[in-house]
């Protein structure tokens, strides 16, 4: 996966982009605003990491001017200024998802897969499968080997989520984000308490365990 | 000596007379009243209300000095018009006379006409100046060789000796040379001229005297309230955030504006002690798990052995930074919620909808801790504000409630042990209640429970940053509610009471 990292703080980009290296992608930096969307324009990116705030050219312009030229490369604004209409600012003006400062490096890994992969269209699909789970999104039947599983709606769009981005860690924000639509911290780890029920719904009785928990970043559904 | 004393206020008193000094005392006082009276006077003429008063009055006295010079005028003109007109018509009548009976007819009827008292004056002359008939004594120089109008001085001849008067007089030449004089005596226009002049500078002078009375009394009384709201606004300046303008209670414009800096006031305030709680909180509160994050860096560089030592100190530490930037966070909107809501996006919502959708969240949490969680909320309930904020304060107090709710000492009360999340209407306000059958909060306590970072005793040992109900208060006050803590008996019920059309601008009478 290659990566834009328009970011001014020298070395919080340094930071990012040695972490994505490490993890096997490929990240190109850029200082500054117009610098940034020169790159943008000229190759070619899976996901650009964007400040909001930058020089010479602000973070929201730089994902404009890419718009109106047609590159809807997903785009994911980094801000300082964690408030709750900056984030619709930020999403209205063509971003495609949003975190505030400071972040973990796995919250925002897990959100850049995330996007690079809906790039790719599993969304498209009908029918999720991961090994013998399958999840039918029209008939909302799931079902786990030949034994049909209850789930309550919202443990349904919980399961959803978690198969639609398989193998691949999600957090519990983008949890809380996708799934209940909600953007505060709630003090306590309620995200925990629904994941171990659709756990026990999903994974009780079975071998092979396929909802995982990934220490310290989040959780992930996968065939292995 | 004595006088010494008098002329040289500026010289030692004498101490050894006790009447020099008394006299002393006298003129020192008579002049810092001096001062102090023209001082004030000086003041009193920078006001507005003042200086207004004076462009009003000039503009006044100048009208009125306008109003009646053409008045007075007017009155000239008209008194000589009509002067003139009558003296015209009797100078056709008596050149009549003279063309039907000559110049023997005409004597006679000048004689007995200038018989009559009054203020007609008549003249028949020679073509040489020699008077035949009238009542005219002396006239000015060679009035009567010139024909036409003319202002003159004359004397009477009944009156010689008396004073000169002003007369407006025609000459007329009759056909045979003799010339006739017809006028008319000016002392009455010139009496009415006078009065009316008169009248006008004494009622210039009465406007000016009111006028300056007035403004003057005017300024002193509108100083005098601002005097006093300066001094109040000075004491509060200098640090004194809890003092308040003095109010008439009149609802003019200087009680309105006092009110208004009042509310003004009470914000600033309210902010100042926010802030200072804030700082305080972030000194106190922060400090603690910064310096437990630094002295466990410390242990680990010193004697941590070998990278799981390592791994794990560093593994403590991003947990414990994780909870200092939650911590932050919350804060950060508590400051932001507080300070205002012209940055925060409002919008109509369903109340009903959030009470679901944040008990359906918390609900296998409390399921987890032994509690049930019930909700109870209508169809809809449509209010607005912003939806984010609210929803939020309500999880805080829900997940409050279940932190609380404890189930073994439920038990012990012997009542079910349950959280009830309740969504309602009432008038013109909706009420967003969690109500929990936990130890609840004295009531004494209930107040000091929605300040930041105040965890009661029974609380201390659950994790938290203790900004919930404080987070939830703030929340409240931004739409223009409350945040209501009650008994329940046993338990809290903490209720967000927000008004259904989201906040309104502060009413000055608050």
């Amino acid at each position: 996966m290659r990566i834009l990292i328009i970011e001014d703080d020298r070395d919080a980009a340094d930071y990012i982009a040695r972490a994505f290296r490490e993890v096997g992608h490929v990240a190109d930096q850029a200082p500054d605003g117009e610098e940034g969307l020169a790159f943008a324009l000229d190759r070619q990116y899976d996901v650009l990491i964007i400040d909001r705030m930058l020089p010479k050219r602000d973070g929201l312009s730089v994902i404009g001017q890419l718009r109106a030229k047609g590159i809807e490369t997903p785009v994911l604004i980094l801000s300082a200024l964690g408030q709750v209409d900056d984030r619709v600012k930020g999403l209205r003006a063509g971003g495609d998802d949003y975190l505030p400062k400071p972040y973990s490096f796995s919250e925002l890994l897990a959100r850049v897969e995330a996007l690079a992969r809906r790039r790719g269209g599993r969304g498209e699909e009908t029918v999720y499968r991961v090994a013998d789970l399958e999840l039918d999104r029209l008939s909302h039947q799931v079902t786990r080997g030949k034994e049909e599983i209850v789930l309550q709606p919202r443990e349904f769009r919980l399961l959803e989520y978690l198969m639609k981005h398989a193998g691949q860690v999600v957090t519990r924000t983008m949890l809380l984000e996708n799934v209940w639509d909600y953007h505060f911290d709630p003090q306590t780890n309620v995200i925990d308490v629904h994941i171990s029920r659709l756990r026990s719904k999903i994974d009780k009785g079975f071998s092979q365990p396929l909802l995982h928990t990934i220490r310290g970043a989040g959780y992930m559904i996968r065939d292995k | 000596m004595t006088n010494d004393a008098v002329t040289t206020t500026e010289g030692p008193p004498h101490a050894h007379d006790p009447r020099v000094g008394r006299l002393h005392g006298i003129i020192e006082r008579i002049r810092t009243r001096t001062w102090s009276s023209l001082s004030a006077l000086g003041k009193l003429s920078h006001t507005t209300a003042f200086k207004l008063t004076l462009v009003y009055l000039t503009v006044f006295a100048l009208f009125a000095a306008f109003l009646l010079g053409y008045f007075a005028w007017n009155t000239r003109r008209l008194i000589t018009e009509q002067i003139t007109r009558t003296v015209d018509a009797e100078i056709t009548g008596l050149a009549e006379q003279y063309n039907q009976g000559g110049i023997r007819r005409l004597v006679f009827v000048i004689d007995s006409r200038a018989r009559r008292p009054g203020s007609s004056l008549y003249l028949v002359a020679t073509h040489a100046g020699d008077g035949l008939a009238g009542n005219v004594g002396l006239l000015g120089e060679g009035v009567l060789e010139q024909t036409g109008w003319t202002e003159t001085v004359y004397r009477r001849l009944d009156d010689p000796e008396g004073t000169e008067h002003h007369a407006l007089v025609r000459v007329f030449e009759l056909p045979s040379g003799f010339r006739l004089l017809v006028g008319r005596d000016l002392d009455e226009r010139e009496r009415l001229y006078d009065i009316i002049l008169a009248a006008g500078q004494w009622s210039i002078a009465l406007v000016i005297v009111l006028g300056l009375a007035g403004g003057f009394f005017v300024a002193r009384r509108v100083l005098r309230r601002v005097d006093a709201m300066t001094e109040t606004s000075r004491t509060i300046m200098a640090g004194d955030l809890s003092g308040r303008l003095p109010t008439a209670g009149s609802e003019d414009e200087l009680d309105r504006l006092a009110v208004n800096l009042n509310v003004m006031l009470e914000r600033i305030e309210a902010l100042m002690r926010g802030f200072k709680e804030v700082s305080d909180n972030i000194a106190h509160d922060l400090k603690t798990p910064l310096t437990r994050l630094r002295n466990r860096a410390e242990e680990a560089l010193r004697s941590g052995k070998g990278e799981s030592d390592y791994r794990a100190a560093l593994e403590a530490t991003i947990e414990e930074s994780d909870e200092l930037i939650r911590t932050f966070n919350a804060l950060l909107m508590i400051a932001r919620a507080e300070s205002g809501q012209a940055s925060t996006p409002m919008a109509e919502f369903d109340a009903a909808d959030i009470a679901r959708g944040v008990g359906e969240l918390y609900a296998p949490l409390a399921d987890d801790k032994g509690l049930t969680l019930k909700i109870e909320a209508g169809v809809s309930l449509p209010v607005r504000g912003n939806r984010e904020l609210v929803t939020q304060a309500l999880a805080n107090l829900v997940d409050n409630a279940i932190k609380y709710a404890c189930p073994h000492e439920s038990e012990a009360n012997g009542t079910p042990a349950d959280v009830l999340v309740q969504a309602s209407g009432e008038g013109d306000r909706i009420r967003l209640s969690v109500s929990d059958r936990g130890p609840g909060i004295p009531e004494g306590d209930r107040g000091r429970a929605v300040q930041r970072f105040v965890r009661l005793e029974q609380s201390r040992s659950e994790p938290g940053s203790g900004l919930g109900l404080s987070l939830a208060s703030a929340v409240a006050h931004l739409h223009g509610g409350d945040l209501v803590l009650e008994d329940n008996g046993p338990g809290l019920k903490a209720t967000l009471v927000l008004p259904r059309d989201g906040p309104q601008l502060p009413q000055p009478s608050e």
